[in-house]
C-alpha cells in the first residue's frame, strides 16, 4: 500500500445527520492485515474496491475510521457483524 | 512448507498442507475453541431462583481473559449500560458462531485426511474450499491472530524485536507461527480478492 489515492471530500449532509444518527467506527490494531479489512469492507458492505482501500487507509493511518451511518440497529448488526470478522468496532453516535 | 492458498476453479480456494502443518492447524483451531467454550458467558449473578431460571442472557461485562476482551471488543466505550446490554445480545452469538468457525477448519482437514494422529511421514493434505467456506477459515484465521498476538503482545510496527529475539526464545517460536498464519491468510484474502 504505497500508492497515494486522491482523497474525496464529503460535505456533511445535514438531512443524513437526523436520519442516520449513528455510525460504526472500525480502529486500528497491530494484527489485521489491509489486504483482509479491504475484503471485509467490499464484502460486507458491498463498497467499491476504491471506497474500501479509502477506509482500510484511514483505519491503518488515522487509526479510526468511520465506515457506515444508519439507525442505533442497523449500526449494532454492523459493529457486530464487524466482530464476527475481528476487526474492533464501536458505536458512535454522529455529531 | 506450504505455498498457501490458490484460488479453486468455480470459486473458493484450494492448498496443500504437509501433515506437519495440517496438525498444527488443527491444533490452533482447537485451542481456539476451547478457550470460546472455556470461560462460560456467565449469567447475572442474580440469588433469585426463578430469576436464574428463566435467565438465557448472556454476559453484560467484558470478559476477564484477554484475548476474548480483544475478540469481544466493548461496543460503547463511554455508556457502560448500552455496552452491557449489546454484548448480553451478542457475544453468545458470536462466540458460538466463532466456535463453529474454528470447528469447519477441523472437520475439513480430517475429512481430507489428516489422521488423529500423526504419524506417517511424508504426509500430504489437499484442502479444497468453497467460497463460503473460504470466507469462513480466513475470519477464524484473524481470530486465530488475534488470540496468538495478545498473547505475544504484538504491537503496531515491533518487527525489528520479533527479528533481535533469541532463537531458543519459545516467543520466537510462536511469532514465527503468527506469522505464517499471517501469510496463509493474504493468500487466502488474495485467493477470492476481486
Amino acid at each position: 500500500m504505497s500508492t497515494p489515492m486522491p482523497v474525496e471530500t464529503e460535505e456533511p449532509d445535514q438531512a443524513l445527520v437526523v436520519d442516520r444518527p449513528w455510525s460504526t467506527v472500525v480502529w486500528n490494531d497491530p494484527v489485521n492485515l489491509m489486504s483482509y479489512v479491504t475484503y471485509v469492507f467490499q464484502t460486507y458492505f458491498g463498497y467499491p474496491k476504491r471506497k474500501a482501500e479509502k477506509l482500510m487507509l484511514e483505519v491503518h493511518q488515522d487509526g479510526k475510521s468511520t465506515v457506515s451511518h444508519g439507525s442505533r440497529e442497523e449500526m449494532e448488526r454492523d459493529v457486530q457483524a464487524m466482530h464476527e470478522y475481528g476487526l474492533w468496532a464501536t458505536m458512535e453516535k454522529t455529531e | 512448507m506450504s505455498g498457501g492458498f490458490e484460488p479453486r476453479r468455480g470459486g473458493g480456494a484450494v492448498a496443500t498442507f504437509t501433515g506437519f502443518e495440517a496438525d498444527l492447524l488443527r491444533s490452533l483451531a482447537s485451542q481456539l475453541v476451547e478457550l470460546l467454550r472455556n470461560e462460560v458467558a456467565a449469567p447475572t449473578g442474580s440469588n433469585d431462583p426463578l430469576e436464574q431460571l428463566l435467565d438465557f442472557s448472556g454476559p453484560t461485562t467484558e470478559p476477564d481473559d484477554p484475548v476474548l476482551a480483544r475478540l469481544f471488543p466493548t461496543a460503547y466505550p463511554d455508556d457502560p449500560e448500552a455496552a452491557g446490554e449489546f454484548r448480553r445480545f451478542t457475544e453468545g452469538g458470536l462466540r458460538d458462531a466463532k466456535a463453529r468457525s474454528a470447528v469447519l477448519i477441523i472437520d475439513t482437514l480430517e475429512q481430507a485426511g489428516l489422521p488423529h494422529e500423526l504419524a506417517e511421514d511424508g504426509l500430504h493434505v489437499d484442502v479444497e474450499l468453497t467460497r463460503e467456506e473460504a470466507t469462513t477459515w480466513m475470519r477464524s484465521f484473524t481470530d486465530v491472530r488475534l488470540a496468538l498476538a495478545t498473547r505475544l503482545g504484538v504491537e503496531e510496527g515491533d518487527e525489528d524485536f520479533w527479528m533481535s529475539l533469541d532463537d531458543e526464545d519459545p516467543r520466537t517460536h510462536v511469532h514465527d507461527i503468527y506469522e505464517w498464519v499471517g501469510y496463509l491468510q493474504e493468500t487466502l484474502v488474495a485467493s477470492l480478492a476481486r
